[in-house]
């Protein structure tokens, strides 16, 4: 099975879309000529020309809101954000219009965008690029939220949310455009809200998403290693639709939870997640559940304690041993 | 004084009737019934106004009402040169477009109501009347919020080799926000068939242009390399010659320009204002005495012969029978069902034949 990088995967979800579909186009800053901030459009601009691959100023409010407004006539615009930390200047475009103007007019219109690029910390970019918004996001009906941790769920979910007549909100991860995966050489798409149970176990459920799974399977390895125990790690792979089955079902499995997320913990996507558990899974519950988030402050700079405010496997390690004694 | 980039020739003629705009092809080629629809609409409009105002101040209309008395001429004017492949979109002051690409007057007004007939099932509101079928785009809540998406749509015509063009209406309290500078940048970057319109009424909610707004707003356009004009909003004729050339130009050259429409509102920004901050009492009733965009065309029609005060009266007590079957209408019709507040959120829902997704999408 070939071998492809993240960003590959990525790349290769929206030529095939393209191919597929006339009304796919990919529009923002440096994705065409400069071949994508992160490359992640490297030679789409070569393989389907400025119509359909189309740099802007960077104007997110104007480029945004304009993807919107042509997906409501039936353009199927892939708009990249160079960091999803932009979003607060597009704030307005996405949440109140790709996310309100269905309802607002009875369901006679829908919004086919899908928004994407990088939301992460972890890159030593300070507070401003380093933010990760999939729960603020999420908070707002209308819209989907996509957070996928390997490449073979980046492309599969890319072409969904392609194909999706909602407005998906899909946020990659810098730090993960370089990993590798194997990738069918066959077509195949994974449904949004489908998760993924990434490390099978029997002593403790880790649910995370994003660069989090990583760090949570990185923490379930050593944890079998040293300890002895076993973790099964879900992958929620989209945050909103939200997959309650597969984290229920792994709960009712392991008795005890550790909610990993790296955004931070104030009504994060952990905060759902642990009402969810509580209320339908109260009895099954061996221990009070547990959260890893970033830790409650601005992104710091400074690279060490930087890698120290996210998730990284060793936080990990020590709580999921607090949720187990 | 403004400058006009290149004053329209008819401009020259005026003066020798009340209205040289009469003569401009665009006005000429109408018919005697044409003029009559016309003067029509705008009756309709404000007789629709002034109904829902009266079923506001009985409580029957919840949240903001933002009336368009006093500037029907621009709608009517502008809405009546669309095509089949023209479209529209505007801010919250949005029902006399409604009315003007041709809603249906009762489904308005069962919609200020908050009833299941109105045109978003009452899921809108005032600031958010709909009618894709009609290419209108809304209705609009957020000032300036809607000038990227009328951009938006204009680049969906360019895209898909659609001869047609954008009417992207903002007041002109929305001429500050960034994300109508962006999207002039962005429509004239990409030389989109798009004509954005400032309804300049003078006031940006109560505070008015000289005190929010520096240098000329149609003049901004000469920044992004934009054509632009200026007209007065309270001939009818006379906004039909302005946006009628420059439609021409988004349709046939795929230009963006800008046009400032001078008008004035009778009311307050909503009906919660009290109006007595800002503006005398005398300058409304200047307003209404000498350019009532309504008495003006009515004059003019008199004086072509095309109208009579029969046929005036007639209409405008048909106008006023409409409004009252609306409001009857809307005040019969059901409010929409508990179930219908989760309904219409997201495409796939609303059509679980075609859901590929899975996973809970709805909380509580």
């Amino acid at each position: 099975m070939p071998v492809l990088t993240y960003r590959e995967a990525l790349r290769h979800a929206m030529a095939e879309e393209m191919l597929r579909d006339p009304n796919v186009m990919v529009m923002g800053e440096e994705v065409a000529q400069f071949n994508g901030a992160y490359k992640v459009t490297e030679g789409l601009l070569e393989k389907f020309g400025p119509k359909r691959v189309v740099d802007t100023p960077i104007s997110e409010a104007g480029f945004v809101g304009l993807g919107i407004g042509a997906s409501m006539l039936g353009i199927r615009p892939v708009v990249e954000l160079m960091f999803w930390s932009f979003y607060s200047v597009c704030f307005d475009q996405i949440l109140n219009n790709a996310a309100n103007v269905r309802y607002m007019s009875g369901g006679l219109i829908h919004c086919p965008i899908v928004i994407r690029g990088p939301a992460n910390g972890g890159t030593n970019v300070g507070a401003t690029h380093s933010h990760t918004p999939e729960a603020i996001c999420a908070a707002h009906p209308g819209v989907k939220v996509v957070c996928p941790a390997t490449a073979y769920d980046a492309k599969g979910l890319l072409k969904s949310a392609i194909r999706d007549n909602d407005p998906v909100l899909f946020m990659e991860n810098t730090l993960l455009y370089g990993d590798k995966g194997e990738i069918p050489e066959e077509e195949y798409l994974i449904p949004l809200g489908l998760a993924d149970v990434k490390r099978v176990g029997t002593d403790l459920t880790i649910v995370a998403h994003g660069r989090a799974v990583l760090s949570a399977l990185a923490a379930a390895q050593q944890l079998q290693q040293e300890h002895d125990i076993s973790v099964e790690v879900v992958d929620l792979r989209s945050i909103r639709p939200l997959d309650e089955d597969t984290v229920l079902a792994s709960v009712r499995k392991t008795h005890r939870v550790l909610l990993v997320d790296e955004n931070k913990p104030f009504c994060g996507v952990g905060a759902q997640l642990a009402y969810m558990i509580q209320e339908k899974a109260f009895d099954d519950l061996d221990a009070p559940i547990k959260r890893v988030s970033s830790i409650d402050a601005p992104a710091i700079y400074s690279p060490p304690l930087e890698a120290e405010q996210l998730p990284n496997p060793q936080r990990i390690l020590n709580a999921a041993i607090e949720v187990l004694k | 004084m403004s400058k006009k980039p290149s004053p329209p020739t008819e401009k020259n003629e005026k003066g020798a009737a009340e209205s040289g705009y009469g003569r401009t092809p665009v006005n000429a080629e109408l018919s005697a019934a044409q003029k009559v629809g016309l003067y029509r609409m705008m009756l309709r409009i404000r007789r629709f106004e002034e109904r829902s105002l009266r079923a506001y101040q009985a409580k029957k209309i919840g949240g903001f009402l933002h009336l368009y008395v006093g500037q029907e001429a621009v709608a009517v004017g502008c809405c009546s040169l669309m095509t089949p492949h023209d479209h529209v979109i505007t801010a919250y002051r949005d029902h006399g477009h409604a009315l003007a690409v041709g809603m249906d007057m009762k489904s308005l007004m069962a919609e200020l109501y908050g009833k299941v007939t109105g045109c978003s099932k009452g899921k809108g509101g005032s600031m958010h009347f709909f009618d894709p079928e009609r290419n209108y785009w809304g209705g609009h809540g957020i000032v300036g919020g809607q000038v990227p998406l009328g951009t938006g749509l204009a680049y969906a015509l360019k895209y898909k080799g659609i001869k047609g063009a954008c009417l992207t209406f903002m007041g002109d309290g929305a001429v500050n926000q960034g994300a109508v500078h962006e999207a002039y940048n962005l429509a004239a970057l990409w030389q989109l068939p798009v004509v954005f319109v400032i309804e300049n009424n003078g006031y940006s909610m109560g505070t008015s242009q000289a005190r929010s707004s520096a240098g000329e707003l149609s003049k901004r356009a000469e920044a992004y390399g934009m054509d632009w004009a200026v007209c007065d909003g309270h001939d009818l004729y006379e906004v039909r010659s302005a946006v009628d050339r420059l439609l021409k130009l988004a349709r046939d050259q795929s230009k963006p320009s800008l046009l400032e429409i001078r008008t004035y509102r009778y009311r307050g920004h909503s009906v919660s204002d009290p109006d007595t901050t800002y503006r005398r009492k005398s300058e409304i009733e200047e307003y209404r005495r000498t350019k009532d965009p309504i008495q003006v065309f009515h004059d003019l029609l008199l004086a072509e012969g095309v109208l009579t005060a029969e046929t005036a009266a007639k209409i405008d007590e048909e106008a006023r029978a409409e409004a009252d079957e609306s409001a009857n209408f809307a005040e019969a019709s059901p409010y929409p069902t508990s179930e219908s507040i989760t309904q219409d959120v997201y495409w796939e829902e609303d059509n679980p034949s075609e859901k590929k997704s899975r996973g809970r999408i709805f909380f509580e």
